[in-house]
């Protein structure tokens, strides 16, 4: 989950938005896809760097986190639209939990995300925050 | 190739929180229980299957196909963990119905098994979230009620569902839980308490939550032609299927469906070959309240959107149109992950057989049950049947 390694490899894709398209069929993928599910070997995979633009599909507010984020309790967690067409999860921030509407326009941030204690190292990547806010 | 699959003996532990069980006396408990039921030798059994979701993080223990096959007494035979989250109950199920079904296999036990208490609570919570996607849900703080109330929101909002429609959920199946001397929860809850607990994501408060549990489940199958020859009570497996989706819940086309188990459903009805309203009643996978309520609509016990007033009319209690979950449910019986799917099973043999007491349908011919891995990225159905 918040392994090192796992996120070294993932810091364009948590930091920039970087994901992937499908150039055979135009289906952008953000979280990123090796394979079009639509196309598979006869589609042709490559990067794509989504906007940031988004609107909020769902949301929660957490009220029990997991370990390494008690500390942002209570937040809220979205699944986000982008405007160009896929959606993820992330949490939404800079605002009040009553706040936060389905259809809610967001924009990315860069935020820190998770950190390991005291000593520990520092896992950074998007949130989003509202836009009309 | 074989033509019917039969269950001939069914098993339980007590589910809660058992300090003095482990992981390898529940499943053996569970496994003799189901064995006895049978009333055939050990030395018969030609294979075992065993779900369990994750003994490696709950108790340190992986391999455990060997060590249930061990411990259990089954020396030297084909033994397989199947893993698919809270799923592997019921996919273990599948695989040895399978193995029958190809004509390779006579008898098979398999059992369901989770010890999850010998860690901490957040511990196990971590754990468990172990089912949805690391990269992109764990890692920004997404908890399975989060993403379970992720769901509800989009239900309610899709739907007009209320908080009540779902709470009833919880409502009703730890009244059913109060039937069953095997639950975790044998005490009622008030709409009230349920509405009021403590909030756990947002729309989710703890009573719409299944609780961490320890249990196992087991049953033993036979081929038509051996089932007939020493059983006289055998229920019958008429269905078994199985659909994935994403493993992540925002990737899915929309979050206040389940359409890995709308497509499971269809295909068991088909194999089957009966509709919706011809079910008498059904287990299914209630981990949170509206899990409830997006499964009989997936199941066709109602219509798309109406699962929360469908509940609210009480067409789903005991003494309803479809009674679903006689056992408590995940709710109120308890939900030790790999055994979940196991347990709905044996609660559908019973039933089948008229031994469910209390909470007993009348004249239920034909049973489902409705296993879920993760948020939904597995579901697997199976229909069971007395004639
Ligand atoms: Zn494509």
């Amino acid at each position: 989950m918040t392994g090192i390694a796992t996120h070294w490899r993932l810091i364009p894709q948590r930091y920039n938005l970087v994901g992937t398209r499908c150039s055979n069929c135009g289906n952008k993928f953000f979280p990123p896809r090796d394979i079009c599910p639509d196309c598979r070997r006869a589609g042709n995979i490559e990067e794509f760097r989504f906007s940031g633009d988004g609107r909020v599909y769902s949301y929660t507010v957490i009220h029990t986190p997991p370990e390494g984020f008690e500390f942002q309790k209570p937040y809220v967690l979205g699944i986000i639209e982008l405007a160009e067409g896929p959606r993820l999860l992330s949490q939404i921030v800079d605002c009040k939990p009553g706040d936060v509407e389905i259809g809610s326009r967001v924009e990315k941030v860069f935020r820190k995300v998770i950190a390991d204690g005291r000593e520990g190292i520092i896992r950074y990547g998007y949130k989003f925050k509202l836009k009309d806010h | 190739m074989t033509s019917r699959v039969a269950v001939i003996g069914a098993g339980i532990t007590e589910f809660g929180e058992l300090w003095d069980e482990s992981f390898r006396s529940l499943i053996t408990e569970a496994g003799t229980e189901a064995i006895n039921d049978s009333g055939i030798e050990g030395e018969k059994i030609d294979a075992l299957y065993v779900g369990s979701m994750s003994p490696g993080l709950f108790s340190g223990q992986e391999h455990v196909s060997s060590l249930v096959a061990d411990h259990s007494g089954l020396k030297c035979i084909p033994a397989t963990r199947v893993e698919a989250a809270c799923s592997s109950g019921a996919l273990a199920l599948r695989e040895a119905y399978l193995s029958i079904k190809s004509g390779e296999m006579d008898y098979v036990v398999v059992g369901g098994v989770e010890k999850m208490t010998d860690i901490a609570s957040n511990s196990a919570a971590v754990t468990l979230m172990g089912a949805g996607d690391q990269e992109w849900e764990a890692f920004k703080g997404a908890t399975f009620p989060g993403l379970y109330a992720l769901m509800a929101r989009r239900h309610m909002y899709e739907y007009g569902t209320t908080l009540e429609q779902i709470s009833q959920v919880s409502v009703k199946n730890h009244d059913n839980a109060v039937l069953n001397p095997k639950a975790q929860f044998r005490f009622r809850v008030t709409l009230e308490d349920v509405m009021n607990s403590t909030p756990v994501a947002d729309p989710l408060r703890l009573l719409h939550c299944s609780p961490i549990t320890d249990g196992a489940a087991a049953v033993v199958l036979a081929s038509g032609e051996k089932a007939r020859k020493v059983c006289d009570n055998p229920v019958w497996i008429n269905a078994s299927s199985c659909s994935t989706d994403t493993i992540a819940l925002h990737d899915r086309e929309c979050v206040s469906r389940t359409d890995a188990a709308t497509r499971a459903a269809r295909e068991a009805y088909r194999r089957a070959g009966i509709k919706p309203q011809d079910v008498d009643f059904a287990e299914v996978h209630d981990c949170f309240a509206i899990a409830e309520i997006m499964a009989i609509e997936s199941l066709g016990f109602c219509q798309l959107g109406e699962g929360g007033r469908f509940t609210e009319k009480d067409e789903t209690s005991i003494n309803g149109s479809i009674p679903v979950n006689t056992s408590g449910g995940l709710k109120g019986k308890g939900h030790p992950v790999g055994a979940t799917g196991i347990a709905q099973v044996v609660e559908a043999v019973t039933q089948l057989r008229g031994e469910a007491g209390k909470r007993q349908v009348e004249n239920a011919k034909i049973g489902l049950t409705h296993n879920v891995g993760g948020s939904g990225g597995t579901c697997v159905v199976h229909i069971l049947s007395n004639e």
